[in-house]
């Protein structure tokens, strides 16, 4: 079996949109030659129930992502702000409606 | 084999404790190997099955009895080829290559659920596929949507979405015939006949002898056994026999008071292991025809191949033109 042709066919993550106004979000990812082909494949395999009212493909080699390893150092920077939310603060007593 | 890698002890007890604590296992996440291996295993052969189970129905698209039936049916069979697609691409984060689990079913190496070495006699088989086969797939997808690894169980929960709609039209197509001529009736109740007892097998061997099953559980990948999930099928199904007036092939069938489960006759697993083992009545020609169709879709890939390098080369070039002419404008 020859095949080599679609062996290099590269990994495109698929978002997709479901309404108007919602963000786009991932839903799985599709092998294509190129981005167009990877949009109709994208459109078959995950948008055959109007699941999407639009549709990104990025190669899925372009995605820089933390790793499992970093969860901790990369995160805990946002553990002891807790003056980042509106609860840390006291209203004065008697104000009913801030 | 179990223990053939020495796994670190220190990091197998994190897995362990995030599984027993109901956290979901991601692709990047550190696993045992042999849970990778389980669960590649697992995945490839759910997504064989899913395409494999393409061919049983494909061969009543073109004598489907209706217009609208058999636009059903191209959309179920299309719905397969889908999902295929989402295991396969699941099956991709554990670190495989498609191409490679494609080949080795094209090679006869792989397994795939033995119901699909079953054949398509009569029309009554698209609606008995469609309500029993689909309704035991999603009777065991269900549990796997709360697997532990993460791709796999958002597979899962797409794919029950849709398998709702494949149950429901199988069902239709049987309560059809059943109130139509006596001919039909008896087309749907030798459908059923045929079909019961392979799809009660679906769920795999008696947990006694299920050999993968304690470490699936173990890890959270399964969350409910074979024989469970069996039972569950059969009291979900024999309600649904009833409805639509036909009867399950078993004359020991009978209703446990004390536990409100329906029990059958024994299943013959003889026939389980011979068609697994290759000798059911359809092994080779579902092969032959998954490798027919790989080698005349052979021309349609290498075409997009070439159309696709074209393209870059001919981008290239332009941008190439482009910025010479920035340069010379200078």
């Amino acid at each position: 079996m020859s095949d080599a042709g679609e062996r290099s066919w590269p990994l495109w993550e698929v978002f997709g949109q479901e309404g108007d106004g919602e963000a786009h979000q991932h839903m799985g990812s599709v092998h294509a030659c190129d981005a167009e082909q990877a949009l109709q494949f994208a459109r078959d395999v995950y948008a055959r129930r109007n699941e999407a009212i639009s549709l990104w493909v990025v190669p899925s080699a372009a995605i820089t992502a933390s790793t499992p390893e970093d969860m901790g150092p990369f995160f805990d920077p946002a553990n002891d702000k807790a003056y980042r939310h509106p609860q840390f603060y006291k209203v004065p007593k008697g104000v009913k409606v801030f | 084999m179990t223990g053939t890698v020495a796994e670190d002890p220190a990091r197998l007890a994190e897995f362990e404790a995030r599984i027993a604590a109901d956290q979901s296992i991601e692709p990047k996440d550190w696993m045992p190997e042999r849970y990778r291996s389980q669960l590649v295993r697992m995945m490839s052969q759910h997504a064989h099955s899913e395409v494999v189970g393409m061919l049983p129905e494909g061969n009543w698209i073109t004598r489907a009895p209706s217009l609208r039936r058999k636009m059903i049916l191209l959309a179920k069979v299309q719905d397969e080829g889908g999902h295929g697609l989402y295991i396969y691409c699941g099956t991709e984060t554990l670190g495989v290559d498609r191409h490679d689990l494609v080949q080795q079913l094209l090679d006869g190496k792989a397994k795939y659920s033995s119901i699909f070495n079953y054949p398509t006699l009569s029309w009554a088989d698209i609606g008995a596929i469609g309500w029993l086969v689909d309704g035991a797939a999603i009777v065991n997808q269900t549990m796997l949507a709360k697997a532990s690894y993460g791709p796999y169980a958002r597979a899962m929960v797409r794919i029950c979405k849709e398998e709702n709609f494949h149950k429901r039209q199988g069902y239709e197509i049987m309560a059809t015939l059943s109130r139509g001529t006596p001919a039909q009736k008896a087309m749907a109740q030798e459908s059923l006949n045929r079909w019961w007892w392979p799809s009660l097998m679906m769920f795999g061997p008696h947990d006694k002898d299920s050999s993968n099953s304690d470490e699936l559980m173990k890890w959270g990948v399964k969350r409910k056994s074979n024989d469970e999930l069996r039972q569950r099928f059969i009291n979900l199904t024999i309600a649904q026999v009833k409805a639509i007036d036909l009867t399950v092939p078993d004359p020991d069938l009978r209703y446990d008071e004390a536990s409100g489960d329906w029990i059958t006759g024994p299943i013959d697993w003889d026939e389980f292991w011979r068609v697994v083992k290759g000798n059911g009545p359809c092994n080779g020609e579902r092969i032959a025809a998954r490798r027919k169709a790989h080698a005349e879709g052979e021309w349609v890939r290498e075409a997009a191949t070439a159309f696709a390098e074209k393209q870059q080369r001919d981008n290239r070039a332009t941008t190439d033109t482009q910025q010479t002419a920035g340069a010379t404008d200078e």
